[in-house]
Parts: structure tokens; sequence; C-alpha cells
């Protein structure tokens, strides 16, 4: 039978990542570091983009209840919105409650995502110093790191996530499922 | 004789409880529905013997951008719901049952949105293109549009869509309120190959992050492979410039993957070794298995199909002959084929696929049916060219569990009661 796993294998291999079909008339204009510096907002799972600065869980927690606290809860435990502590343990049972902690997989996108859009009002707001403070908040409420441990660029993506081993890709080996 | 042979031919049955051969929408079609009448298709003759007297004077002036008639100005998106305390978290649903053919008006596009709608001013607007590359570019909207552009018919389904059949209790809304995170459009605009062949990628790349300009600054990492083979920069929607709640100016286009990677408002792409697991890549939009590991990069939506009429509020009348209509898709390519069942999934019959059946689009499948006035249950299952079939509720819940939350294809059932009402039930 003609699997969709056959179906990836074939798109991968016939893939050189050059097309050949179309040409364009060459109109893009080349991008100075600059540029790039200021939009290129993301982090990657190794660090790569995490800025310089630094941030603490006593001040991340500071700023969690004068910046978070109404969306997320006392000490992120959700109401209105979503719940960011705790669930630990509840993914094989018949409620799982995914959080930051029991169910992501990789510390640095608490960064990414936190600096890009939250607070949900005023998106990317926040400096890199207090965007690495309420991620320690969050990671200490989740248990995951120590009330003094420090978060910056070095520290982040060494932290280990509870749930990070229990993620399977679908891509591109995609298992049958 | 002849026409009547053909005809006693085109009705013949193909399945239990009065479904018939599906020969009566190609070839004698129109006849035959001249003459036998579908049930709902039997306006009073009398009526029209009259002209009617706004025929006599003249009517409305032209105008710059036309509105449809005053009564269809019900016919809405629905399930309108944001998060708490925000007004553009969240989705409207496309009203499935309320539209015939395969494209969905632009002003109907379902929309799920995680900060709302941007407003874009399109002179201010770039595209920047680096990471992985030789040369990193940035592109206005100005330069897109003088690149070759292709047109396509793609649906984009959300994989949060249809959800709501995980739950034991059938859920009781229309067509639309429950596969409604679901649309159809001709999309036009430059294939991505060609804006990163300019920049040239690095032999290392194997992905990219797509990135909006939304205050969610929405991000989603795409597999190089994908890139290079159908994804489109999408500019045009139905012929028109993009609607804002669908990425006015640009949005990415990934034909067949799930909605939310086709990122809306795009204004960056990084070209990466590895994905870059953001937050609606690993927290979100990932698939939770029963012993509680989670797929990531579910990208594929798989073959489904619904029927959109008769069904929920769109009731049976008296006893007679009616057309099922309905609509089917893949992600993987071509609908191959699509069934039908009156008789609660006992005995199945072919449907008819409406012209063009289109890769990673949606195709409108019809069916005729003789209903004898007592109560029916009908669904339908598709079929697509990679040989998958849409599985059954009982079938996708044994194979993947109840914490899924996403990719839920399986075959949904109408049952019509006596007096012609239709409910939605698990079957």
């Amino acid at each position: 039978m003609f699997t969709r796993k056959s179906l990836w294998l074939c798109s991968l291999f016939s893939a050189a990542f050059v097309s050949a079909a179309q040409e364009g008339p060459g109109l893009g204009v080349q991008a100075t570091p600059a540029q790039i510096a200021a939009w290129d907002i993301s982090i990657a799972p190794d660090g790569e983009g995490l800025p310089a600065g630094s941030g603490t869980v006593v001040d991340g927690e500071v700023l969690y209840l004068a910046q978070c606290v109404a969306c997320h809860g006392f000490e992120g435990s959700g109401n209105p919105n979503n719940q960011l502590v705790g669930g630990h343990g509840s993914l094989s049972g018949p409620r799982p409650v995914k959080t930051v902690g029991s169910y992501w997989p990789y510390a640095t996108t608490v960064f990414d995502y936190t600096r890009r859009a939250m607070p949900y009002a005023y998106s990317n707001s926040l400096t890199d110093d207090q965007v690495y403070s309420v991620t320690a908040y969050l990671l200490f409420l989740n248990g995951i790191i120590d009330k003094e441990d420090v978060m910056d660029a070095n520290t982040l993506p060494q932290v280990e996530m509870p749930n990070r081993d229990n993620f399977v890709l679908a891509y591109p080996e995609n298992p049958d499922w | 004789m002849l026409e009547s042979k053909s005809k006693e031919a085109a009705l013949e049955s193909v399945a239990g409880n009065g479904l018939l051969h599906r020969r009566i929408f190609i070839a004698q079609g129109t006849a035959l529905l001249g003459a036998g009448g579908l049930g709902l298709l039997t306006p009073s003759l009398a009526a029209a013997q009259r002209l009617p007297n706004l025929a006599k004077v003249p009517g409305k002036s032209m105008s710059g951008y036309g509105n449809r008639s005053p009564y269809e100005a019900h016919i809405e998106r629905n399930n309108i719901l944001s998060y708490p305390g925000t007004t553009g978290s969240g989705g409207s649903w496309t009203p499935l049952e309320s539209l015939e053919g395969i494209i969905t008006p632009s002003a109907l596009h379902f929309e799920r949105h995680h900060s709302g709608v941007p407003d874009i001013k399109p002179e201010e607007h770039r595209l920047l293109i680096h990471g992985l590359v030789d040369r990193p570019l940035v592109f206005d909207l100005d330069a897109l549009s003088r690149y070759p552009m292709v047109s396509r018919i793609q649906f984009i389904e959300c994989s949060g869509n249809s959800r709501v059949g995980e739950g034991a209790l059938p859920v009781q809304k229309t067509c639309g309120g429950l596969h409604g995170l679901l649309s159809c459009s001709e999309w036009s605009g430059v294939p991505l190959s060609i804006l990163l062949d300019e920049a040239g990628v690095d032999p290392k790349a194997r992905w990219l992050l797509a990135e909006g300009a939304d205050s969610a600054a929405m991000t989603r990492s795409v597999p190089m492979a994908k890139a290079m083979d159908d994804a489109l920069i999408a500019l045009y929607q139905n012929g028109e410039r993009l609607r804002p709640s669908n990425g006015y100016p640009m949005r990415l286009l990934l034909p067949g993957y799930e909605g939310n990677a086709s990122i809306k408002w795009l204004r960056r792409i990084k070209v990466t070794s590895g994905p870059t697991m953001t937050r609606n890549e690993t927290a979100e939009y990932t698939d939770t298995r029963p012993d509680g590991s989670s797929l990531l990069f579910t990208f594929e939506m798989e073959v489904k199909s619904v029927i959109t009429a008769p069904s929920l509020g769109r009731s049976m009348r008296q006893p007679g002959l009616y057309e099922i209509s309905g609509l089917a898709w893949s992600g993987a390519g071509r609908i191959s084929k699509v069934e039908v069942s009156v008789d609660g999934g006992k005995s199945w019959g072919l449907a008819a696929l409406a012209d063009p059946v289109l890769s990673k689009s949606f195709t409108r499948f019809r069916a005729a049916w003789r209903w004898n006035g007592t109560p029916a249950v009908i669904m339908s299952r598709a079929f697509d060219e990679s040989g998958a079939q849409q599985p059954s509720r009982k079938q996708l819940l044994e194979a993947r569990g109840l914490k899924r939350n996403y990719h839920y294809n399986a075959i949904q059932s109408w049952k019509i009661a006596a007096n012609g009402e239709v409910t939605n039930v698990h079957a």
C-alpha cells in the first residue's frame, strides 16, 4: 500500500531544495545586519537568539503579580485563561492538564513566546531582563529550577523540561497512527 | 423508448433504503430532475404566470463594490468566541450548510486568530527572508506583485476542526457549527521557492520559521521540503487582495497542512537547520496519545467528508427524491471517491464527484436519494489518491484515543426523523 510514510519519503528525496521551473525578476533588496537584528526575535531550542541580560525568580514574581495574574491566576493556577503551573503526571490520565511545567518540551519557548506575545494587551513590551525573570518564576513555580537560579542566555537552554522526552516527531518520521 | 430506458437505469438503486445510482447527476440529470422533481424544488408554477410589479420600475443603480442580497444577510459566520478578556483571540466558523460548490466566499472564510486582526498599511509592510541564506532579502508588496504568480484552489482546515466529535454525546449544531473551521478559496501568489532561490538557501537548511505581523507574532516551523514544493506567498483570495482576516497584505499558504501553519500577515521567514519549537507547535497543535506521549509536527490534514444537505437546520419535507450534497477534501492530494450510506452504514453507494476534482481542494459530491419518509441515518466517507480512507468515529477513537484534540476526521452522521428534522448522531 502506498502509505503516508512513503509519500513523505518521496517528497524528501526529490527535494534538492532548488526549484527548477520558475525564476523571478530578482527584486529582493539586501537586508542589513541592523535590520535583521531588529526583526529577528525568535529563539531556537539550543538558545540561539537569546539576548544579553538575566532575570531572577524574585523579580519575576513581582512582574507576574503586576502584569500576568489577572489572566493566569495566582501562582499560575489559571482562570480565566491558561493554567501555567501544575498538571504534572496528568498526561497519561483521562484529563491531561497541559501547563508550562507538565507539557512544554523546551524552556527557551517560554522566553520566546512571552516576549513576542505577552502580556496579551501589550505584546513585546517587556524588557529582556523582565522576560528572563518571569520565565524563571514560572519554571520555579513548576519545580523545575531553584529559587536562587538565575536565567540568562547560558542557563535557560540548559533547563531540562520534565516532559521533553515524551514527544515524538511525526515529521519527517511520520509513524502510522 | 431510449429515454425512458436510460431514465430507468439512472434511477436504479445502488444501496439500501433508496440510494440511487450517481448516473442521475452525470448523463440525463437535468431532464430527470425536470421530470421527477427533487423534493425541495417544487415552487408553485401558478405564481410565475404574472409578471411581478417590481419588474416594471427601474431598479437600483450600479455600485463600486457589490453587496449580497439583503435577503441573504442572515448567512453569517458563527460560533464567534474569544478567550476571556479578549475580542480577537478565537475563531469564527464558515456556515458550510448554506453554501454550494467548492469556493467559500471570502467574507465567510473561517477565522482563527491568536491576537486579533492587525491593521496593516500595504506600503509599510515588508517580508524579510534571512537565516541560512547567501543573501538576506527584503521584499515589499510592489516587488512581490511583479513576480510570476500561480493560482490554486486549496482548502484550509484548522487542525482543531470537528473536535467536538470526540465527545460522548453528539453536539446539536449545524454542519458549519461542527465543521466550519474549514474553507476553500482560489489563492494567487508567488511560489515561495522562487524567493528562497533568490536568497540562496544553504544546503544545511532543512526548516524555516514563518512569523506573522499580528500582535501574537504568530510563528510556525515549516519543513524546507514543503517550502520548496507547493508553498505560496498568497496575495489574492478569490480574485481580490486578501481580506484583513486572511492575512492582508500577504500570507503563507501551505496546501494540505493544518491551517495554523499557513501564517497570516507574513513578515519574516528565517531559514534554519531545525525546527524552532515555538509555543504553537509544542504546547499547542500537538497530538496527545492514550499513553500520554504527544506527536510533534502532524502537518497533513487527513481525508474527510461532510454532508452539507440535508443537515441540521436543513430539514427534509415530504417523502420523495432528494439530492444529498457534501464536501470531501484531503491534505494528501485528490479525492478518489466518496461513498454515501442512507441506512446507517449498512450499505454504501458511490456519490458523483462534481468537476473540478483538484488536489488539496474541496471536492463537491452529490448523491440521489428517494426518501420513503421513515427515519434514516445518512453519512459519507471519502477516499483519497494516497489510498487513505476516512475512518468511522469508532475506528478513530480506538486508534487514537480521546486526548488528541486535533486532526479529528471521522465520519459524522445525520439522523432524519419521520417529520424530516435532522439531528447529529454518533452512529
